[in-house]
């Protein structure tokens, strides 16, 4: 079902980082010095524009909900753009895939969140005193949680179109733009939709997270819900927690029903499946849509030009090459000059980060970091073992009777959709209020939000499980152990590995957030890499900060490449049910 | 055909599309050229005529097409189109696929009008052309279906009507009725042989591709026969009955009887070992997909009656509702393994195949591993090198690294999934698909 659009580079069983990750990462990370070093000299000290002032008046809140959904959608757009820009560009020019596939792959692993006083900073110098540079900063935070998933499944469709479609554009003369609209994005949209539901259910988290952000003694608090929340934990207002959490309630239920549901059922229409899917996609909202008359009337204009823009040829004048024209000798060549050039760009940009580190950073900041680090991976791995254990079976359960599924399915991604950061207040509270220990009960709030993601793969998995199968479990009599260990688990073990993807992605992200939380003036804040980089953020320390985020990416990608990427393969391989 | 006014002497015709020496090679995983699937290939089509290019799978037929319509380029010779050379997709050939190609997200008009409006024909003009496409190849009423909703047969259709919307001079068709089940493919052939013996198609000639030899001899006025490994012409036979064609005439039993008897006789001894095609022996032989399920079936099939021992393949064929590609595979493998011999499309069992068939599970087991080991150099290698070794295991991308020398990665791979799952019901090796290794010792 809808789990089969994981988003992965590659499923070889080559799973470790090669040289050109070592490249990728090389030239992310330079590429973040090198904005840090422009950013300072720019616009230090910051003055957060006027115009930002949020109050925590209740009847803002509307006006708030609007901004913040207004800043998803504008990230949504540009991870629209980019992703057709990128993932066209990757997936047409074998020596550009080379290069964008792993940067590609490292970006995704790159907790963005901790880079957000950088771009803060960043934005606000291109636009000095003006609240633009902060919008840009919120939008462009969003973005990055969004985009990397997005192209990755639009790359892949583009280069799994069945060839016989191909040669049926080729055939009538489709010309390359022709192509693009009429055939590899329609035949693209059900991954990419369902990547960016995915992705916009992810981004309301980056979205409450990105609206206020502190930098040293700078403080931005843009308009929205985000602000009002963070408004309110300094003021130690209860109740405006609640107020921010049923507004977001509002607003989820709200993308949920008009945006989300419709457009999954929209996407139904371009499977390449020879015959009519037992699996409908529901939405009432589509359904009115489709028998209300004004409505339809009124969007058949932009369906129509958006039509006539399809088919425009859009001919380049300087594509006169015809395939195979190009001497292998000289292709090889200039694979050979590319490559080069790639090498000599790693081994500048790593020593780039060596020489900021060295000027910037000791031994024992880098060992102090490695350490934090690996107490907040002991924290993903525990608390998703426990998610594991307390939604696998719960999931299974659900799963396995189709009318309760139906009615719980919905409600697990909606949950995963709502961002759990504007909760952590009120466990901050309890914490405070009876001395717990943060170290252990902070964790919780790592997974709080990315649990659901195994729940509704689980279910999905379970809802899958074929009829047959069951019958002829019961028929054999298997119970008990040898059911959960040679049935079900087989069974439903590829969808886990999605949602326990998305769930340990996501708690590496929230940890930054969760590991260091504040109520008023009181801090409570767990040992580890995420603790560390938003202390370091609150301090303005930047060489703390690239260090903190380094190595929380170079753990991350060591997690997906080691654990993740060969449980998955594995998955593909041997235990898919059809 | 004589009905037709237009369509009188071959001779006087004008070459609409001319093949000359097309070769072309596999190319392998590392973007080099590999073995050859067709060699030195040269043919010629009129007008009013419509030629079949008949093969097994792997004789090149499918490239070929591709090379006609200008979709794919050979590595050598070169293809002509009303006098011009083909340097890519050309305005007035059309395709028809084996697997329909529709569109999944447009619907049957929608994808009928989707050529003249990538063209720039106008809105109006491609509407008016397409509907009448639709009327003409009989999908009235069904403009607005998607292609999910339709079945085999009416997808074809719509397959048609789109190749013929363009007003095409040549139509390709590339094995058009072999995903169709028997009775819609018979509808649907004998249709479209009604609109061009009646000259309702704008249309000026059809090349079309197929392994189903009845097809061809009912449809075709010319039949090229291709061989396998690579890919050469074996023989052209000319089809002079008249439409509409019997399938029970003599003389159609007869050309039918003929062209199996020539797909089935041993091509000549490779000249130089490297290539080795099917029959010939050698290391770097592809083999078929074929089960070990089938070819006992094969054996208790030609031993039992009415055969006892000796069957005519196209009546064989008949009896078991095969396919002629699924057929040769199985008929060949026995062949290979000395359990049958094939002469003049009769397949003949070897005294080996007659005790198969007689035995029991153990003792066919037994025999099999016995013969894969005697005739099958692939097995006897793999077999050789686990005793060799210690450990008595082997890792499989070594086997498959050099069947890569001989043939393309699609077919290496083939070629040893085919072997290990010989080997395994011939119990000569297991094999680990984890792990991906070969080694001496069944699991416990």
């Amino acid at each position: 079902m809808q789990s089969r659009f994981v988003a992965f580079t590659s499923l070889g069983r080559k799973a470790l980082p090669n040289h050109y990750d070592l490249f990728a990462f090389a030239l992310v990370f330079a590429a973040f010095i090198a904005v840090t070093h422009v950013s300072h000299g720019v616009t230090l000290p910051l003055t957060a524009p006027e115009s930002t002032v949020v109050s925590l008046d209740y009847k803002l809140l509307p006006y708030y909900a609007l901004r913040t959904t207004l800043r998803m959608f504008a990230a949504i757009g540009a991870s629209l753009v980019f992703t057709f820009v990128y993932a066209t560009l990757a997936a047409k020019s074998r020596r550009a895939a080379l290069v964008l596939i792993p940067l590609l792959d490292v970006l995704q692993s790159v907790p963005i969140l901790g880079f957000l006083s950088f771009t803060v900073t960043f934005f606000l110098g291109l636009f000095p005193g003006s609240i633009l540079g902060a919008e840009c900063a919120a939008v462009f935070a969003i973005f990055t949680s969004q985009a990397w998933n997005m192209a990755f499944s639009f790359y892949q469709s583009l280069r799994s179109v069945p060839r016989d479609l191909i040669e049926v554009a080729r055939g009538f003369g489709l010309s390359w733009w022709q192509r693009f609209w009429q055939l590899e994005t329609p035949f693209a949209m059900p991954g990419l939709i369902w990547n960016m539901m995915m992705s916009m259910s992810g981004g309301w988290f980056f979205v409450v997270a990105s609206e206020a952000i502190a930098v040293g003694d700078t403080t931005i608090k843009l308009p929205g819900i985000g602000s009002y929340l963070a408004l309110a934990i300094e003021d130690k207002r209860i109740d405006a927690v609640f107020a921010a959490i049923i507004t977001m309630l509002a607003v989820i239920i709200a993308y949920d029903q008009l945006l989300f549901r419709p457009l999954v059922a929209f996407a139904a229409r371009f499977r390449v499946e020879l015959s009519a899917g037992q699996t409908q996609e529901k939405s009432l909202v589509a359904q009115v849509f489709a028998r209300t008359r004004w409505m339809r009337a009124l969007m058949r204009g932009p369906g129509e030009l958006f039509q006539a823009i399809a088919l425009l040829r859009m001919e380049l004048p300087l594509r006169t090459s015809a395939p195979g024209s190009q001497s292998p000798a000289l292709s090889r060549v200039i694979d050979i000059v590319w490559v080069v050039f790639i090498g000599l760009a790693t081994i500048w940009a790593g020593w780039l980060i060596i020489d900021y580190m060295r000027q910037e950073l000791s031994v024992s900041d880098v060992l102090q970091s490695v350490l934090y680090t690996i107490f907040t991976m002991v924290r993903v791995i525990l608390l998703l073992a426990l998610a594991t254990l307390v939604w696998v079976p719960v999931g299974v359960w659900i799963g396995l009777r189709p009318a309760l599924a139906e009615k719980v399915q919905p409600l697990a991604q909606f949950l995963a959709a709502f961002p759990a950061n504007v909760v952590f207040p009120i466990a901050v509270v309890l914490i405070v209020r009876f001395s717990l220990n943060p170290d252990i009960w902070l964790s919780f709030l790592i997974i709080f939000g990315t649990q659901w993601y195994i729940l509704f793969n689980v279910i999905a998995g379970a809802t899958a499980f074929p009829n047959d199968l069951k019958e002829a479990v019961s028929n054999f009599r298997i119970r008990g152990w040898n059911w959960w260990k040679n049935v079900i688990i087989p069974a439903i073990f590829p969808y886990y590995v999605t949602g326990a993807l998305t769930a340990s992605g996501g708690s590496w992200n929230a940890s930054i957030v969760a590991e260091y939380v504040k109520w008023g003036n009181d801090t409570v804040s767990a040992h580890g890499i995420g603790a560390y980089i938003a202390e370091a953020t609150a301090d303005g320390d930047y060489p703390k900060i690239v260090l903190g985020v380094a190595m929380m990416s170079i753990f991350v990608i060591m997690f997906n490449r080691l654990l993740w990427r060969p449980l998955y393969a594995l998955a593909e391989r041997r235990l898919r049910l059809d | 055909m004589q009905d037709h006014p237009a369509r009188t002497s071959l001779a006087s015709k004008q070459n609409l599309l001319e093949v000359k020496h097309v070769s072309q090679r596999y190319q392998t995983g590392s973007g080099e050229l590999g073995p050859a699937v067709l060699d030195d290939v040269s043919l010629i089509l009129k007008e009013d005529e419509i030629v079949g290019l008949l093969g097994r799978s792997g004789c090149g037929k499918s490239s070929l097409l591709r090379i006609v319509s200008g979709l794919v380029f050979p590595a050598s010779g070169e293809v002509s189109y009303l006098g011009k050379p083909v340097g890519g997709p050309v305005d007035g050939v059309a395709m028809v696929f084996q697997s329909f190609a529709l569109f999944p997200w447009l619907t049957v008009l929608a994808n009928v009008e989707l050529g003249l409006r990538a063209k720039r024909v106008t809105k109006d003009e491609a509407r008016r052309r397409a509907l009448k496409a639709i009327d003409l190849i009989g999908l009235d009423g069904f403009e607005s279906a998607f292609p999910k909703e339709l079945s085999g047969g009416m997808r074809q259709r719509v397959g048609f009507a789109r190749a013929l919307v363009v007003h095409p001079n040549i139509l390709l068709m590339d094995e058009p009725f072999s995903a169709l089940d028997v009775l819609t493919a018979e509808t649907l052939r004998t249709d479209l042989l009604d609109l061009w013996v009646e000259g309702r198609m704008p249309i000026k000639s059809i090349l079309m591709v197929t392994h189903n030899i009845e097809e061809a001899v009912l449809m075709c006025d010319r039949i090229i026969v291709l061989s396998s490994n690579p890919g050469r012409i074996a023989a052209e036979i000319q089809v002079k009955l008249h439409h509409p064609r019997n399938r029970l005439d003599p003389e159609f039993r007869q050309l039918v009887d003929k062209i199996y008897a020539l797909m089935t006789k041993r091509p000549a001894p490779a000249a130089h070992g490297r290539e080795g095609a099917f029959p010939g022996l050698g290391f770097g032989m592809a083999l078929p997909r074929v089960s070990t399920n089938t070819l006992a079936g094969m054996i208790e099939e030609i031993a039992a009656e009415p055969y006892l021992g000796r069957a005519d393949l196209p009546a064989l064929a008949d009896s078991l509702q095969m396919e002629v590609d699924e057929l040769f595979p199985v008929a060949e493998t026995l062949q290979l393994l000395r359990f049958a011999e094939i002469e003049e499309g009769d397949i003949k069992l070897t005294p080996a195949g007659h005790r198969f068939a007689e035995a029991e599970v153990d003792v066919r087991k037994k025999l099999f591993g016995d013969h894969l080991l005697s005739y099958l150099p692939l097995a006897a290698r793999i077999k050789l090198v686990l005793d060799e070794r210690p450990a008595h295991t082997a890792r499989a991308v070594r086997f498959l690294e050099e069947l890569e020398d001989y043939m393309s990665d699609e077919y290496a791979d083939r070629t040893l999934k085919s072997v290990v799952n010989w080997g395994r019901y011939g119990e000569l090796f297991a094999y680990d698909e984890t792990s991906e290794t070969f080694s001496l010792e069944n699991p416990q």
